[in-house]
């Protein structure tokens, strides 16, 4: 029966290089996936785009490419990338000029585009779906609108000869649907195969996540090798049978443990895991250790897709004004609470016009405000204070008052840190799937 | 005696906009009776007190011996507008099998 071996590239935009050429090299892929689109970033680098038409894609592309380029024009792997973000025609053009530089010819390249609905969301009543509060709360600072496209356009560029295709806005398993549509001819109503895929998809699209990484507890679970982590490989038949494994000798570990908390990453309710392709059911999925590293997946079923896409709304938000101070030494934590105070009344003095300010300790209860019980104080804490603010100016005044307290603060505080940064920020509609037309562009 | 449920389980957490997802694991398949009846949805919200803001649901995945808790208004306004540190909530999983249960 016919099989199609598929590689996990990148699980996200600053992902290791090199784990990408080790399964080009030496894990006999058919194709290569590389997932480097975050909510977020796709609003910024439509920004970006706005101000030059050439840009807006992921900032790594060209370093990627180059890395693994040569190996899989060699080998015939192809390319599956939404690298492509806010401009995938440019992202393109720029992997097209690349072949051109490094003497590779022949390889047909495409753009699938269609998921900036931005104008059209920009004049859509609607409301928000996470929220319920009509899309007029935000309407005015509106930056992007993107579409969670599926794997069916992905599917047609390979169908059109594609080697690389390159996409903006899609569901992140959509990328390992497409190619196993394309080799098997999997209709796209086939709800229980698409479920199938896009649980194998799920599987794959974190890359090291399945193979050992974000995984590793000394003691409790002990992996070897994550700086040689290897990046996993999806094997899958014409009848959906499926196993996942990596390159022998990788580091990491590919093991029943892995795979169940790679499956619960990100999913609500089991049973209903919606994707532009289909409604996955996580809930029969079963794992089975054939061998070391070698895992086969079954159980996956999915039904009828919704009749609508999701789309994703940047717009600006706010503006963060932030400072930090370490201070170290027994009494650390008492010097820092009494910082933070100083602060927090300097801040009011100046006026501050701000809805939100947060003053954590870094070292004891700053990562989302959780605290130890024991009473053990750190021998060093870090005073955190960050404000929301309305303008750049006005978060600015929240680093210049963490600063001076070097010199009219508490004895000892030193490192100290300031910034100011936009936040853009993401929520989303549901439009019906009519307005939202995908095409492919062959570069 | 009280445990921690790290003893007896593993736990990553996802997110997305202003929900946190944390898996709970049994490490041996005839522990995952004992998760079930004794980690109830109440429980993990009283524990993320003052963290997580919205409703706590658990869901079963008895074929895999785990538990699937989907945390509402956990992310202090959303991944992408937070003010907090971990933007993403990547600690959770890892407050969550600090929890302490009765065994």
């Amino acid at each position: 029966m016919k099989k199609v071996r598929i590689g996990g590239g990148a699980g996200f935009a600053r992902d290791r290089i090199e784990p990408a050429v080790e399964l080009a090299e030496k894990g006999d892929v058919d194709y290569l996936v590389f997932e480097c689109l975050a909510e977020r970033t796709i609003a910024t680098d439509n920004m970006e785009k706005m101000a030059n038409p050439n840009k807006g894609y992921n900032i790594w592309l060209e370093r990627r490419m180059a890395a693994v380029l040569p190996v899989c024009a060699r080998k015939g792997i192809k390319i599956i990338t939404n690298m492509g973000s806010a401009n995938p025609e440019a992202a393109a053009r720029k992997i097209s000029e690349m072949c051109k530089d490094l003497g590779i010819k022949g390889l047909k390249i495409a753009a699938v585009v269609g998921d900036n609905v931005t104008e059209l969301v920009r004049n859509y009543k609607t409301t928000i779906f996470e929220t319920g509060a009509d899309l007029d709360t935000i309407r005015e600072k509106i930056v992007s609108a993107n579409a969670y496209l599926g794997a069916e356009p992905t599917a047609e560029a390979l169908r059109g000869g594609a080697d690389i295709v390159v996409i903006g806005r899609s569901a992140d398993p959509s990328l390992f649907v497409a190619p196993m549509m394309y080799e098997f001819n999997w209709a796209p109503d086939n709800w229980h195969i698409m479920g199938v895929a896009t649980v194998l998809g799920h599987l794959m699209e974190c890359a090291g996540q399945v193979t050992g990484g974000y995984f590793a507890e000394p003691g409790y679970k002990d992996v070897e090798g994550l700086d040689v982590l290897g990046f996993p490989i999806c094997e899958v038949s014409e009848n959906g049978d499926a196993i996942l494994t990596k390159v022998p000798g990788s580091g990491g570990e590919l093991s029943l443990r892995t795979c169940k908390e790679q499956l619960l990453y990100e999913i609500h309710d089991p049973s209903k895991y919606f994707t532009p392709d289909v409604i996955a059911d996580f809930t029969g999925v079963e794992f089975t250790q054939v061998s070391k590293d070698v895992i086969r997946v079954t159980g996956a079923d999915g039904k009828h897709r919704s009749d609508t896409y999701k789309v994703s709304v940047g717009y600006r938000d706010s503006f963060i004004g932030e400072g930090q101070l370490s201070y170290g030494g027994s009494g650390a934590v008492k010097r820092a609470q009494m910082a933070g105070e100083i602060a927090k009344k300097r801040l009011l003095l100046q006026g501050l016009k701000s809805d939100e300010t947060r003053i954590d300790l870094i070292g004891l209860n700053s990562m989302v405000g959780l605290k130890a019980k024991s009473d053990v104080e750190p021998y060093e804490v870090r005073l955190r204070v960050a404000c929301r603010t309305e303008t750049a100016a006005e978060a600015a005044k929240v680093g210049d008052e963490v600063v001076t307290l070097l010199t009219n603060g508490p004895a000892g505080g030193g490192a100290d840190f300031v910034s100011v940064r936009e936040l853009i920020a993401i929520l989303s509609v549901l439009i019906p799937r009519d307005l939202v037309k995908p095409s492919v562009i062959f570069i | 005696m009280k445990i921690k449920l790290k003893e007896i389980a593993h736990s990553r957490s996802g997110d997305k906009g202003d929900i946190s997802n944390v898996s709970l694991i049994a490490y041996k398949p005839e522990d995952y009776e004992f998760l079930k009846k004794e980690v109830t949805a109440e429980k993990v919200k009283a524990y993320f007190k003052g963290i997580v803001l919205g409703d706590v649901v658990c869901y079963e995945m008895p074929k895999i011996k785990a538990l699937n808790f989907v945390m509402q208004k956990a992310q202090a306004g959303g991944v992408t507008r937070t003010l907090r540190m971990d933007i993403h909530g990547k600690v959770f999983g890892s407050l969550f099998v600090d929890m302490e249960v009765e065994r």
